[in-house]
């Protein structure tokens, strides 16, 4: 008895061992990418730090932070981010919901479509955000003269100039590039759900309305919940898509561009790692309580 | 009724292919018409005849094929970087239990939330005294931040769907944890490191941010970069033809991936929504 | 003239003593160029003779087009010690940002030959006592009109001020939509960055509305004659000039111009050249004049001055070759052929020089609208000017875009502008 004890300890032991010697490279690499950068950024955040040969220091406590609480522009830049970000992906859940609907009823051509759901997916952003400014060239653009021609407006808008329409534009963009991505996980959630539910509900006399209301929906919710809250997250952060687009311009500036700008426009390299810790805290704030949420929603 | 919900359905998917399609159709078509062709009204929607000289334009001027280049070794350096470190933490995350295995799990998942931005001064001094600034090789170290939690995370999920029985056995055979994982474990996991592998190589080859702030040159600019600060020595307006054309060439590799591996593919980017 | 010739042959002669140093070695340097235009293409021809006479490398890099974006960049670099690049293309409301990343050249050029530049821009460029770029090319902007349209329309001189601009513009443009729906009548440059500050600049100096800020740093800019100016801008947008302007920057403007779709534009010295080329439909159709004045007590015709200069980057591994490479660029005979290319001489003499105005008798027209440009207000402001241009072409473009008033966008600027100013420049 007891020689098998020792060994299955010792093989235990052996394994936690091993254990962690496998994690080793892993742990050491992102204590090196992030913790050291991240912790290296907040230190950055109480110290006024301009361009300057040799680099100059100076500590200014929490100076930065009350900096940022009283400028607009910041706030713009969150305000910007929040819309961006409700509105594309409130677009994004609506249209990758049809999308995933009409692709899981049954029809011939269903595999082409399926592959065309990830052309848009797949192009880099940069490049997706060239292309769709291209397309919405007031004078050239495509998007325009096929909005004249079925008559939906009567005059060429210039979609990135206009008023608002910038925001418009880098949204319209942004769901284009990533609504397929939706319909992909939901699709994955239609796919999850037992057929038998759809057919005892038929025999009940269902209507295909109800079965949305009763059956899909409810069961679709926890699927739905982790892309909306992946989809939020990615938002939240944006770069590519505006700043290609649109710039630094305060129409759409986002909190991340509005950071790398003071970062690297404007060399401030304190107040700019002020601006980055405190993206840090939005998303870890958003990012806790969407757990807390999970949590409550699988219970 | 039935004709009629045949029709709509219909509709409603070519109408889907047409959004899902439409601007790529425009990328390849504005791709191949002259600088004349392409600020003309009205607008043509097929050319007249295909300029293929856009092509080879975009490869004379600037050192595009140098861009690509650098895109394809980063991106691949940090999908094999990744796929091997990430395999040995997955094994040991996905099959190991020892104290501290779920704090490491969670931290690196964590690790996936945070937004770039706030590694970039950080990142950046840490690059300059590496004196890894303008190096493909920093490139990849910044591209460990995502790709490494995101490669260990999906493996993790692939490793605890395998069965145990195979493992046991090698066990029971006196092998090692090392020896097992080798012989066992890393022919079961390869469906999962092709699905992280893709997903990670598609993900650096897009990326932009980093590769916008850790580059000055065709040393180490990345295509992304290059098409985002894409500026002609052409002579009328914003060069459009080489922009797209540029854009095409940068898509094709990642399309070409995606029809191969779509299923693939599928799996990995569901795997984290279905199973919560 | 006797002590001119001296002078060039001694910087000749340095340049000389420099450049056969510099062949003993063999060096491969990389410079960073500007792009719009003809920009990029002659860099490379410059640095090519160069390279061919003393035997050395040159690689030309593109800097991004944006001048905001290229002043990133360049920040990004030089903050990481990078010795990537050896000689900067700089901007003339740069030098107190970057010049503690740049040698001096005084020990590089000896001071009597830089005696032979304007002393202004030597002094623009002169930072705690260090000259840290050479001056390489002046801009000022330009109205650009077409003399065949005005003839068309019975139009005899181009417009003295923006009322008659926007009367010339108009009644062109109506004429022209009959055949070509695409025409416009004034295009500009309109996108929120450097470009938009430069233009609105002009438009508020021609009605005598400051200079943003004063030489003493005090704010001005939020006065009637100010709102007045950006008033008259964002009335052209829709009517006389493309709703999409307020994106467009150099070479969006030139674009529509060069094609024939334009009575006029705003545009640096760059253009002239290049709309007078071998297959430019409006080769021979324009000419350039100085920009309108506006209306009330102070008004009169503002043109912003840009300058471009060279400077060597502190940590290149090559900064004798660099300067030797920068001097060479900077240098007379250079200038005099860069001079019948649209850039500007840095040096009065090429002004004057009896080739140069063969060739190209636009240069002489250039002296005076050189001497006479309007300066950004970048000497108070120093580090913080970024800070201010990024204000004031955010108020400005949201007046153009019309989301806000100009009244009430001045105001805000101003309170913005107190922000940034803090408890000094």
């Amino acid at each position: 008895m007891r020689p098998t004890i020792a060994k299955h300890n010792s093989l235990a032991a052996r394994k936690a061992r091993t254990g962690w010697l496998y994690l080793m490279p892993t742990i050491l690499i992102l204590l090196l990418v992030t913790v050291y950068p991240l912790g290296r950024t907040i230190y950055l955040s109480f110290f006024e730090a301009g361009l300057r040969f040799p680099l100059k220091l100076e500590f200014v406590g929490l100076m930065n932070y009350i900096n940022l609480f009283s400028d607009p522009v910041w706030w713009r830049s969150v305000l910007n981010t929040v819309i961006f970000t409700a509105t594309s992906v409130a677009l994004e859940t609506v249209l990758g919901l049809i999308i995933a609907l009409l692709v899981h009823t049954n029809f011939r051509g269903r595999g082409l479509v399926r592959t065309a759901m990830l052309v848009p997916w797949a192009i880099p952003g940069v490049v997706a955000a060239q292309l769709w400014r291209w397309m919405l060239n007031d004078v050239y653009g495509v998007i325009n003269d096929l909005l004249m021609k079925l008559q939906l407006i009567s005059r060429p808008y210039a979609w990135l100039a206009e008023g608002m329409l910038i925001m418009v534009a880098v949204v319209l963009a942004d769901v284009w590039k990533t609504a397929p991505f939706m319909a992909l996980i939901l699709l994955a959630g239609l796919q999850a759900i037992p057929k038998e539910l759809y057919e005892a509900a038929r025999v009940d006399g269902a209507t295909p309305a109800q079965q949305f209301w009763r059956i899909t929906l409810p069961l679709l919710r926890p699927v739905l919940l982790v892309a909306l809250i992946f989809r939020t997250l990615d938002a939240l952060r944006v770069f590519d898509m505006i700043y290609v687009m649109a710039g630094t311009q305060i129409a759409t500036i986002s909190m991340s561009i509005y950071g790398r700008q003071q970062l690297l426009e404007f060399a401030d390299i304190g107040y700019g790692s002020a601006v980055s810790t405190a993206i840090f805290l939005i998303i870890a704030i958003y990012t806790a309580v969407y757990i807390a949420t999970l949590k409550v929603e699988v219970r | 009724m039935n004709l009629l919900y045949r029709a709509l359905l219909y509709a409603g998917v070519g109408l889907i292919l047409v959004y899902l399609l439409f601007p790529f159709y425009w990328a390849i078509i504005s791709s191949l018409k002259t600088p004349t062709e392409l600020f003309k009204t009205p607008i043509d929607y097929y050319p007249p005849n295909f300029r293929w000289q856009n092509y080879v334009e975009v490869f004379q001027a600037q050192p595009f094929g140098r861009y690509l280049l650098n895109s394809a070794v980063v991106a691949g350096t940090t999908t094999l970087l990744s796929l091997l470190i990430g395999s040995f933490a997955a094994y040991a995350l996905g099959r190991f239990q020892f104290r501290g295995r779920s704090v490491v799990y969670y931290a690196t998942l964590a690790v996936t939330m945070f937004p770039q931005i706030s590694l970039l001064s950080g990142m950046f001094i840490l690059l300059r005294t590496l004196g890894l600034y303008n190096n493909l090789l920093g490139l990849v170290l910044a591209y460990m931040v995502f790709s490494l939690p995101f490669t260990v995370w999906l493996l993790t999920s692939f490793v605890r769907d395998i069965p145990w029985e195979l493992e046991e056995a090698a066990y029971v055979d006196g092998a090692s944890p090392t020896q097992t994982l080798f012989r066992v474990m890393l022919p079961l996991m390869a469906p999962g490191m092709v699905t992280a592998g893709l997903l990670t190589f598609i993900h650096a080859w897009n990326e932009f941010l980093f590769a916008l702030t850790f580059t000055i040159d065709d040393k180490a600019r990345t295509v992304p970069v290059a098409i985002a600060t894409f500026s002609g020595v052409s002579s009328f307006e914003l060069p459009w033809h080489l922009i797209m054309a540029a854009s095409v060439i940068v898509t094709i590799p990642l399309l070409v991936l995606v029809l191969i591996f779509q299923q693939r593919i599928v799996a990995g980017l569901t795997a984290g929504a279905v199973k919560g | 003239m006797k002590s001119k010739l001296v002078t060039t042959l001694m910087a000749f002669g340095t340049v000389m003593a420099l450049g056969s140093a510099a062949l003993a070695q063999g060096v491969n340097l990389r410079i960073m160029c500007g792009t719009v235009g003809t920009q990029f293409e002659l860099c490379k021809k410059v640095t090519g003779d160069w390279a061919q006479k003393t035997g050395n490398r040159v690689e030309v890099i593109q800097a991004v087009p944006s001048s905001n974006d290229r002043l990133a960049s360049y920040q990004q670099q030089l903050a990481a010690g990078s010795s990537d690049i050896d000689i900067y293309q700089i901007e003339n409301i740069w030098p107190s940002l970057l010049g503690d990343f740049f040698v001096d050249m005084k020990d590089h050029v000896p001071a009597t030959a830089l005696r032979d530049f304007f002393p202004t821009m030597i002094e623009n460029h002169t930072v705690n006592n260090r000259l840290i770029a050479l001056p390489w090319y002046g801009d000022a902007g330009l109205l650009y009109f077409r003399t065949d349209l005005l003839e068309k329309y019975g139009f005899k001189a181009p417009p003295k001020t923006w009322a008659e601009l926007e009367a010339q513009a108009k009644v062109i443009q109506e004429g022209e939509r009959r055949s070509n729906p695409n025409f416009w009548g004034y295009v500009w440059q309109g996108n929120a960055y450097e470009g938009l500050t430069c233009n609105a600049l002009e438009w508020i100096v021609s009605f005598g509305g400051g200079t943003i800020i004063d030489t003493r740093g005090n704010i001005t800019v939020n006065n009637p004659q100010a709102a007045a100016a950006l008033r008259m801008a964002a009335g052209w947008v829709g009517t006389i000039s493309p709703r999409g302007v307020t994106s467009y920057r150099e070479e969006d403007s030139r674009g529509v111009w060069q094609a024939g779709n334009a009575a006029f534009m705003r545009n640096w010295p760059y253009a002239y050249a290049l709309g007078n080329s071998a297959d430019s439909p409006i080769r021979g159709k324009f000419d350039v004049t100085v920009l309108p004045r506006g209306t009330g007590p102070n008004a009169k015709s503002a043109s912003t001055f840009g300058g471009h200069s060279l400077a060597v980057n502190r940590f290149s591994k090559n900064v004798k070759a660099a300067a030797d490479l920068a001097v060479y660029m900077a240098s007379y005979e250079v200038q005099a052929f860069r001079a019948t290319m649209g850039f500007n001489p840095t040096r009065p003499a090429v002004y004057k020089d009896a080739a140069v105005l063969r060739a190209a008798p636009f240069v002489g027209k250039m002296d005076d609208v050189m001497n006479s440009a309007t300066v950004r207000p970048t000497t108070i402001t120093g580090t913080k000017y970024p800070r201010v241009s990024e204000a004031f072409w955010n108020a400005s473009h949201s007046v153009l875009t019309g989301r806000s008033t100009a009244g009430a966008a001045l105001a805000q600027l101003q309170s913005t502008l107190n922000r940034i100013k803090g408890n000094g420049w």
